[in-house]
């Protein structure tokens, strides 16, 4: 059995939701007889690793530091293995923009989407270019922060009179947004454990059948279902693009995967993906995974596992 | 965007009940699902949120918090804390350490009836119900009164710490508006009409009539007059939070609305927390007698009774020390420090911006030009290391985003001059992007009159979050597009 350090907290938005995964994963790890030491991401981060001196790194953090890529170039450099995705998959994936190029590329279907900084609209007129942004993407459309893991700061524009307040919101969280054409739909997530897609999680808001995007972001108006009703070859195309997503992008482990399907057409698109999703008790790859008959300790498990497997350093 | 979490990946407070240690079954089940069978309908209510998350940010140490409610305990000398501790332990040490009647120790009853009258109220000790903190009258009165479904009338904005309350017995709470003289008495007629017309009518009234938690703002003689007749008429009954009266800073004392009403519809709640310490969670509540009785049912089945040792502790100072005294020496402290607080949102916030200018209490409320939203905009501060609570914390329907409430007892003058210029910095920052937005920048810098507008009282209605005029070099969104 090995020294577990489980990295949490830190001191993104996701603090909270960090520190709840980091707890639940300790607890598992303790069960599977490691040793465990928790460590909330400080400024001390690099001395206390070095104090504790682990076999390997659990990365429960979520959000900026810890899913972007800071966090696992450092234990890059003092040479401890972690879990997850590598320094390079996290850049990728925790970018919404650079995730969007990267998928359109490889041609996998993601909404049309603008990204700019705040820069091009103080110093460079990109205001005056909005009525043509707007042109392009139609209404309605959803302003996010580009690197911001949680649902703060995503805002819906039904008409042009939203987007000004929606970009200062959006640019609240992130020096960079993206507007993007909404997908009148329901939310599917993808969860990849080792290679493999999991089961489809679909959210279905709980007042009917009304795609209301406030629901999306309500607690208790929307209700995860897993495994998704969906037809077959639904689920089938939902995880091979969210496999596909996952390697494009170089995630590495485990991911989950975003996806909108339109309820009219049945066409689906990917919004993102995760490189490090939440592992608290509603999170949806634990739900995933217990779908597949993969239980939490397991899943922790096998997470850790792949974690060894790939090794320190690149 | 994540699917995760309708609120910025939920986390539930149930889940530190979760059993530890035991190995856990390879059942085809969640946690959350093996658990959420057994949750009673009103947890459906008890949620977190992407604001508790952001807000649990505000207490990193280096973030200078205007966001507390928090009194200024430093004030308090150690070396008295440490006397009248040990007053208590040779004076009634077998007392302190022991349970007490759950309607509260005689002692502190009459140290109750010092506070009460010090505001021109009265009350037998018989009308007393000693409590752990205002916060359980709160939820002694919601459990006595409320069944699911019924209406509590609350202000908007309200006090944050009281929507749990309200949420956990499944109130359907009313807000009703406020302006410069407290909660606007003739809206809350028309409402209480209107809810009769549906053959409804609230369980009670909700209402903190001095300096209050969120607005700042004081409920004249008049409408107090007033209410306690809509009150009377109606058969209603008021639950008057009272947590700062004694902390008036100038202008004179308003009669409590209990001593209008003398005491039939009207539940007054008292505490030590902001005239002592917050650290002994002592309050107390004075009710009709059937209905104190019913709460005081209800306060053995929550607690028993309320700490012993700290009951003795706050009778010893009121025997021994001089609580007026240090209620006097607090005042002078947070009005300083709300001067400098007016000052600052002055010198650092922007035109369009207004705030109420408060005679007393811990907090005002600043409201900000059309198209900012606080949530977003605790965001960005946050990341400067400084904090608020955003408006919509005291709202229950969502409205609240162009405002915030800024506490002014808990930091002390540097503080709050740099934490205000560092918010009003934020501000000015997202008006200015917005303009460019709106392809609206300014065109002319602005004439010397309209820099700093002093928050004129009679337009302090920002409770109704309604604005000063339009500022004629913004004019608002919307009005054309870009």
């Amino acid at each position: 059995m090995s020294v577990v350090a489980v990295l949490k907290g830190g001191r993104s938005l996701e603090r909270q939701v960090s520190l709840q995964s980091g707890a639940r994963v300790e607890d598992a790890l303790e069960r599977l007889g490691h040793e465990v030491v928790g460590i909330d991401v400080g400024h001390d981060l690099v001395r206390r690793l070095r104090e504790v001196g682990p076999d390997v790194a659990f990365v429960a953090l979520h959000g900026r530091d810890g899913e972007d890529g800071t966090v696992q170039e450092l234990l890059e450099v003092v040479g401890i293995p972690y879990t997850g995705s590598g320094v390079s998959g996290c850049v990728r994936a925790s970018d919404k923009v650079l995730a969007k190029h990267e998928m359109r590329d490889a041609g996998i279907p993601t909404p049309d989407g603008l990204s700019f900084n705040e820069t091009a609209f103080k110093e460079l007129g990109a205001a005056d270019a909005l009525g043509a942004i707007e042109e392009r993407l139609g209404f309605p459309l959803v302003v996010k922060p580009a690197d911001q893991g949680s649902a703060l700061g995503i805002k819906f524009a039904a008409s042009a009179a939203d987007v000004p307040a929606a970009l200062v919101a959006a640019f609240s969280y992130s020096s960079k947004v993206l507007l993007e054409r909404y997908v009148h739909g329901h939310d599917l997530a993808v969860s990849i454990l080792d290679g493999v897609a999991l089961p489809v999680v679909e959210a279905v808001p709980v007042d009917g059948l009304r795609y209301d995007f406030a629901a999306r972001y309500t607690i208790g108006r929307t209700r995860f279902e897993c495994p998704a009703g969906l037809a077959d070859e639904t689920t089938i195309r939902a995880q091979e693009l969210a496999l596909a997503t996952h390697d494009v992008l170089g995630c590495r482990g485990f991911s989950r995967v975003d996806l909108m399907r339109d309820h009219q057409t049945g066409e689906l698109w990917v919004l993102e993906a995760n490189a490090i999703p939440g592992l608290t008790d509603t999170s949806l790859l634990p739900q995933a995974a217990d779908a597949a008959g993969i239980g939490f300790d397991e899943l922790v498990g096998r997470i850790l596992a792949l974690a060894a497997r790939a090794g320190p350093g690149p | 965007m994540t699917v995760d979490d309708p609120g910025g990946r939920p986390g539930r407070d149930t889940a530190a009940a979760r059993p530890r240690d035991r190995p856990r079954s390879r059942a085809s089940q969640s946690d959350l699902e093996r658990y959420a069978g057994l949750f009673a309908e009103r947890t459906r209510n008890m949620r977190s949120s992407a604001m508790r998350d952001l807000m649990a940010l505000t207490q990193r140490p280096e973030v200078i918090s205007l966001a507390g409610g928090l009194p200024d305990t430093t004030l308090f000398p150690a070396e008295e804390l440490a006397k009248h501790l040990s007053v208590v332990a040779a004076e009634a040490g077998a007392r302190a350490l022991q349970y007490a009647p759950t309607e509260g120790l005689s002692e502190v009853k009459r140290a109750i009836r010092e506070v009460l009258r010090a505001e021109g109220d009265d009350a037998d000790p018989e009308d007393v119900l000693v409590t752990t903190g205002g916060q359980q009258v709160i939820d002694l009165v919601c459990k006595t009164l409320v069944n699911p479904g019924d209406v509590v009338v609350a202000e908007a904005p309200t006090y944050p710490g009281a929507v749990p309350a309200f949420a956990a017995y499944e109130a359907d709470v009313v807000q009703i508006a406020m302006d410069a003289d407290g909660l606007r008495v003739d809206a809350l007629e028309e409402r209480l009409d209107a809810l009769g017309a549906e053959g409804r009518s609230p369980k009670f009234i909700y209402t903190i009539p001095n300096f209050q938690n969120p607005a700042g703002v004081t409920l004249s003689l008049p409408r107090r007059r007033r209410l306690v007749e809509v009150a009377r008429e109606r058969e209603l009954l008021i639950l008057e939070d009272n947590p700062y009266g004694l902390l008036r800073f100038e202008g004179a004392p308003l009669p409590t609305l209990r001593s209008l009403d003398g005491g039939e519809f009207v539940i007054s709640l008292g505490t030590f927390s902001k005239i002592l310490s917050p650290g002994l969670r002592l309050g107390w509540a004075v009710a009709p007698r059937p209905v104190l009785s019913k709460m005081n049912i209800g306060k053995a089945a929550s607690d028993l009774n309320s700490s012993s040792l700290t009951q003795l502790f706050v009778a010893t100072f009121f025997r021994d020390g001089d609580w007026r005294g240090y209620v006097a020496k607090q005042c002078a402290l947070y009005r300083a420090r709300r001067d400098v607080m007016l000052a600052s949102l002055e010198e650092h916030f922007p035109p369009g911006a207004t705030w109420t200018r408060p005679e007393g209490g811990l907090f005002l409320w600043v409201t900000l030009p059309d198209g900012l939203d606080t949530t977003d905009l605790l965001a960005k501060a946050l990341s400067r290391n400084v904090a608020f609570v955003p408006g919509r914390a005291a709202y229950l329907d969502g409205r609240g985003g162009a405002s915030l409430r800024l506490n002014f007892s808990g930091v002390g003058e540097d503080d709050i001059r740099e934490g205000v210029r560092r918010i009003g910095a934020v501000v000015h920052e997202q008006i200015e992007l917005l303009d460019r937005l709106t392809g609206r920048r300014p065109a002319a810098p602005a004439p010397a009159e309209a820099l700093s507008p002093a928050p004129d009282p009679t337009l302090a209605d920002v409770l109704e979050l309604r604005r000063r005029a339009p500022d004629p070099r913004r004019p608002q969104r919307g009005s054309s597009s870009p």
